[in-house]
Formats: structure tokens, C-alpha cells, sequence
């Protein structure tokens, strides 16, 4: 199991070069949850994304950690409690499922450091945990884009963070893949107790698998909570600027959004 | 160490590992023995054959009439610069197409190779410079043709097709330099100069060979120390950055080591044509995807060069510079790589 951890965004501004992506944004992530960011394209939630894995610096504000500063944390040794799949990693050529599996282990490991037993270990539960160990000699480029997927997962895992970031994991994805992907995820948080923030563009689905959602509008927070909270009409209208219809979804008993175009509707 | 049997799985993951590290040893005792191989036949063979008991005893510092001299004083620093001079251009290549997740990012391509040759030419040339203020002209300029291209090429962080694409620019430029010093070069001059274009091992001597020795016993280590963060950081910059590397950091590091090899090992042999660019795809060929190609690209380049200048001096009775022996084996792969790119429309 793992141990508790505090991660928290207080006050943060965020910009790439002149442009402000995010300004003031203050937000505390609970240990053990299923958290995930949504809203609309270009409102800074895989920025926002980065910036808590140290990934992007901030000009104003901090992300702490257990208390401390993540920009000032050696960067392994974060590496070892945080973990960050980004929205296109790239797999070099040929490289074999079993092997990118392994480099999830690196933070794990010193310059010269031998391989260890608790590696082989670490990678042979990854895969079995996504259930990608049969494909462990098989080039990656070969592979289908939701087993891909799974393997980057693996990935993720071996590195055996308590904390786990995702930019869209079921970008790319058939439906099938987006849920078999989120159902693995909510395993490992239930039986692991993984923390778990990821970036999801399907708002029914993560209404559905998210114990909590933050909805971001304009560099800011426009809501937090549960998803019936969060998935309101007016919640909806105001960050996508889409008419809608929020009813309760027969399978999850989540908030399911239904949009309203201009056509095809009735009456 | 508990003694809890292993899972299907991590007995596969276990022996998957285990034959890879077993088929990266191989390969490197093979190109190792190969490698002492060539360099004890490069000092046997010659004008006058010496046996190898003779090789060994001149090695071991015994003064044996003749031999003492050819051997001692000939052979071995040509040797020795033949291998000091393969392993720098193959460990500076592999790093940079590493790096680049690109075979065509090799310093002898996007143009580092060609700043040190037009300054050590302009230094024969316009300045009339001696060995070692060409090999300073030719160390400098290396350094500060890297430095250009990166700053021509930086936008949020270096992007690899960019930089290549810079770097074959600033290398025809280069190449038109180096064309302009030569039309005007005296008689003597202009042989020099062409003779260090063409890549040379001849007149190597232990004068020559001992800063190419200082800066791979240094620099080597630097970038071997570099080599797991090296091989992260093909995940992608974020990926890379999410397991704990620091992504600018590494790269610096190992583009200053990787240019510093390439820089001393051009001055004091010339641009030896294609061993940086062939290097690596090689080893790559032999070793498999997933594995470090550092060494093994390193011990290629050294037996390529070593190999090239056995064939050079000896196989084709008039002698050619080594440079000439590796250009021909090299450019044929310059353009089945060109062709692939044309096939595959644009990624490599």
C-alpha cells in the first residue's frame, strides 16, 4: 500500500513566454483519490498538468509537496513519489515492451547501478497488473494503439509512484480501450491506493471514473468537487459555452451530459 | 536476498533481460578482439614484416635493432591514433544521433566536422600555422560551430530536425570556405591542406596522438557517466523529465563531451569521412534496439578506422589516406539512408 502524500498548487501562475496559461490557481489534491481535470481545449490542463511534476516552472506561486517546494526537490528523488505519463511519449524504434517497461525503473536506480532483483520484480507486476505480460518481447511499434497504451502504463507503474499524473490517456482510443484503460486505473487506486490526477476530455467518462473533478476555465478554477457538483448545465454552459441537458446516467448513477446543438433535436 | 519463487512473468522478464546483456557482452568481446587483432596486424605488417613475438617485445619497452624504430616509432602512435581517433568519432557520433533520435544528426553532417576543417584550413593556409596551431584552430572552431547551430536552432529547447537542417546549412557554407582558402593556397600549402581534408593518418606521431589520448581519457568517462539519462531522454523531453532526468542538463553535458571528442580527434587526423556517421548505426544493427550503443559504437569507429587504414596503406598497392577508404564505404549508406527517408515520407 501506499503512504499518504500532500500535493497542493498554491497560487500559481503559469505562462509560456508572454502568454499566461494559468494565473492564481490554488488547488489541494486528496491523497487516495481519482482526480480529474476537465474542460475546455486551450484552458491550461496539461499545463497545468506539468507544472506539478516539475515539469514546467512557474512565474509566480509553488506546487509543495509533503511541504516541499517540487521545483526544489532533487529530481529523482521526486520521480520516486510522483510519476507523469505525458500525452505523446515516444517509443525509439524497435525497442521491445519488457525493456520501455523498464526504464520506468530508472529513479530507482544510480549513474552505474546494476540491474536489481526488486526491478525484475517491479516490471514483471507492471505488466502483469496491465496485462500486457505476454507481450513482453514484442516491439512496441507493433503493437495496437490501447495495448501501446497499456504498456506506457506499465511504464508508469514500474516506476512505482504513490502519486500518478496523466495527460488524456484515452486519447487515440477506441471506446472499448478508454474504458478497459479506466477501469485499470481505478484497480490500481483501489487496490493500491495510487493517487491519481489525470486530464480527461470525455466528460461523461470522467464524471463517471473520477471521485472528484476540477473544472478549469481561463487559467482559473471555475469548479471542484464531486462530479454531481461539478457536472452541472450551468457549469457546462459557462465552460464550454454549449447548451445541454445534465441527466443521471442509468449504468454509474453519475451526472451524464447530453448536448444541445442547433439541430437535431427535438422540438 | 529472499528466496520467494518467482512469477511466470518475472522469470520471462528476467531471462529477456538476461539474453540481452548476454548478446550486448558478446558483441563487445568480438568487436574487442577484432579490434586488438587489426591493431597488432597494423604493426606486423608493413615494408618490413616483424613477427608478432618482435611487436610484443618492442611493446613491452625491449630495444630490438630495427624494429625499435619502425614499431616504436612508426607504427605503434599511427595505431594508436588510428584507435584513439575510432573511438572518439564513434562515441561523438552515436551520442549525437542519440540525442537527435536521428542517424543523419552525425557532427560529420550538420557541419561540426567542417568548422574545424575550415579553420584548420584557413590556419595552413592564411596563416601559415605549424601541427599544433592547427590542431588549436581546428578545436575552437569545432566548439564554436556546435555552439552556432545550437543557438540557430534553439526555439524552446533544441528540436532535432531543425538543428540537423541548420547544420547541413552551415555546413555547405563551410565547405564553400574551405573551397575559397584552397583557391588561393600556395603550391605547398594546398598540399598540406588537402592532405589533412582528406583525413590522414600518416605522420601521426606521439606528439599528435597524446591530446587526442588526454581528451578521450577524460571526456570519455563524462559521457559513458551519461549514458543511462542519454537513453532516457529518447522517451521524449516530459517522459525523460517525469523519471528523474534533467532533460537541458544532459543534453548540454553531452554535447559538450561529444564535440569535444569530435573537435580533438579532426585536429589531429582530419574529418575522417562517414566513421562518426557510420559508427552508430552499425553497432545498432548488431547490438538491437533497447541497449546502450555507446561502447559499442565507440569500438566500431575504432575498427573501421584501423581496418581503413590497413587497407588504405596496403591492399590496393598505391597508398590512399584512410579518409578516402572510409568516404567510399561510407557515402553508399549516406544515400541508401536518404533513399529510405524519400520512402517513408520524411521520418527516419
Amino acid at each position: 500500500m501506499t503512504t499518504d502524500h500532500s500535493l497542493a498548487a498554491e497560487g500559481l501562475h503559469l505562462s509560456y513566454g508572454d502568454a499566461d496559461i494559468i494565473s492564481g490557481l490554488s488547488l489541494a489534491l486528496p491523497s487516495g483519490d481519482i482526480t480529474g481535470i476537465v474542460g475546455a481545449n486551450a484552458c491550461g490542463k496539461s499545463t497545468l498538468l506539468k507544472s506539478m511534476s516539475r515539469l514546467l516552472t512557474p512565474r509566480a506561486g509553488q506546487v509543495v509537496l509533503d511541504g516541499r517546494q517540487v521545483h526544489a526537490m532533487p529530481a529523482k528523488q521526486l520521480a520516486r513519489i510522483l510519476g507523469l505519463l505525458p500525452q505523446t511519449p515516444i517509443a525509439p524504434e524497435g525497442i521491445t515492451v519488457a525493456d520501455l517497461v523498464g526504464r520506468g525503473r530508472h529513479p530507482h536506480q544510480g549513474a552505474f547501478s546494476r540491474w536489481s532483483a526488486a526491478d525484475d520484480l517491479a516490471v514483471a507486476e507492471a505488466l502483469d497488473t496491465t496485462g500486457t505480460a505476454e507481450l513482453a518481447d514484442r516491439p512496441v511499434d507493433e503493437l495496437s494503439g490501447g495495448q501501446r497504451q497499456r504498456v506506457w502504463i506499465a511504464m508508469a507503474l514500474a516506476q512505482q509512484t504513490d502519486i500518478l499524473l496523466l495527460d488524456e490517456p484515452t486519447t487515440f482510443l477506441d471506446v472499448n480501450h478508454q474504458v478497459e484503460v479506466l477501469d485499470l486505473l481505478t484497480e490500481l487506486n483501489q487496490r493500491s491506493g495510487v493517487t491519481i490526477v489525470m486530464v480527461l476530455h470525455d466528460l461523461n467518462l470522467a464524471a463517471r471514473y473520477c471521485d472528484r473533478l476540477v473544472m478549469l476555465s481561463g487559467g482559473t478554477i471555475h469548479a471542484q468537487g464531486t462530479p454531481a457538483e461539478v457536472l452541472t448545465e450551468d457549469n457546462v454552459h459557462h465552460v464550454f459555452g454549449l447548451e445541454n441537458r445534465i441527466i443521471e446516467d442509468p449504468v454509474s448513477g453519475q451526472p451524464l451530459m447530453l448536448p444541445i446543438g442547433r439541430h437535431r433535436t427535438l422540438g | 536476498m529472499s528466496i520467494t519463487p518467482l512469477t511466470p512473468t518475472a522469470e520471462a522478464v528476467v531471462s529477456l533481460r538476461r539474453a540481452r546483456s548476454r548478446h550486448w557482452t558478446s558483441i563487445v568481446v568480438i568487436l574487442s578482439v577484432l579490434i586488438v587483432a587489426t591493431f597488432l596486424a597494423s604493426l606486423m605488417v608493413g615494408q618490413t614484416f616483424y613477427s608478432f613475438d618482435t611487436v610484443v617485445r618492442v611493446i613491452a619497452g625491449e630495444q630490438v635493432p630495427g624494429a625499435s624504430f619502425t614499431v616504436g616509432r612508426l607504427r605503434l602512435p599511427r595505431a594508436v591514433m588510428a584507435l584513439a581517433v575510432g573511438l572518439s568519432f564513434g562515441l561523438g557520433g552515436v551520442t549525437f544521433q542519440t540525442m537527435l533520435r536521428n542517424p543523419l544528426a552525425s557532427p560529420d553532417i550538420i557541419g561540426i566536422s567542417s568548422g574545424a576543417s575550415a579553420a584548420a584550413v584557413f590556419a595552413i593556409i592564411t596563416l601559415g600555422l605549424g601541427t599544433t596551431g592547427v590542431s588549436i584552430f581546428a578545436i575552437v572552431a569545432g566548439l564554436a560551430v556546435a555552439l552556432l547551430i545550437y543557438l540557430l536552432a534553439y526555439k524552446n529547447g533544441a528540436a532535432g530536425i531543425r538543428l540537423i537542417l541548420v547544420g547541413i546549412g552551415i555546413s555547405s557554407m563551410l565547405t564553400a570556405l574551405i573551397n575559397w582558402e584552397l583557391t588561393r593556397a600556395s603550391q605547398w600549402d594546398l598540399q598540406e591542406a588537402l592532405r589533412w581534408l582528406a583525413g590522414s593518418l600518416n605522420g601521426a606521431n606521439w606528439e599528435s596522438v597524446i591530446p587526442v589520448l588526454i581528451a578521450l581519457v577524460i571526456l570519455a568517462p563524462l559521457l559513458l557517466g551519461q549514458s543511462k539519462n542519454l537513453s532516457i531522454t529518447q522517451l521524449g523531453d516530459d517522459t525523460a523529465e517525469a523519471l528523474g532526468v534533467r532533460v537541458s542538463r544532459t543534453r548540454l553535458l553531452v554535447i559538450v563531451t561529444a564535440v569535444g571528442l569530435i573537435a580533438f580527434a579532426t585536429a589531429a587526423a582530419g574529418p575522417v569521412a562517414f566513421v562518426a556517421f557510420l559508427s552508430g548505426p552499425i553497432a545498432a544493427r548488431l547490438i538491437g534496439p533497447g541497449s546502450s550503443l555507446l561502447i559499442p559504437a565507440g569500438l566500431v569507429g575504432a575498427l573501421l578506422v584501423l581496418v581503413a587504414d590497413l587497407i588504405g596503406q596496403f591492399a590496393l598497392g598505391t597508398r590512399y589516406p584512410v579518409g578516402v577508404i572510409t568516404g567510399v564505404l561510407g557515402a553508399p549508406y549516406l544515400i541508401y539512408l536518404i533513399i529510405r527517408i524519400n520512402r517513408s515520407g520524411g521520418s527516419l
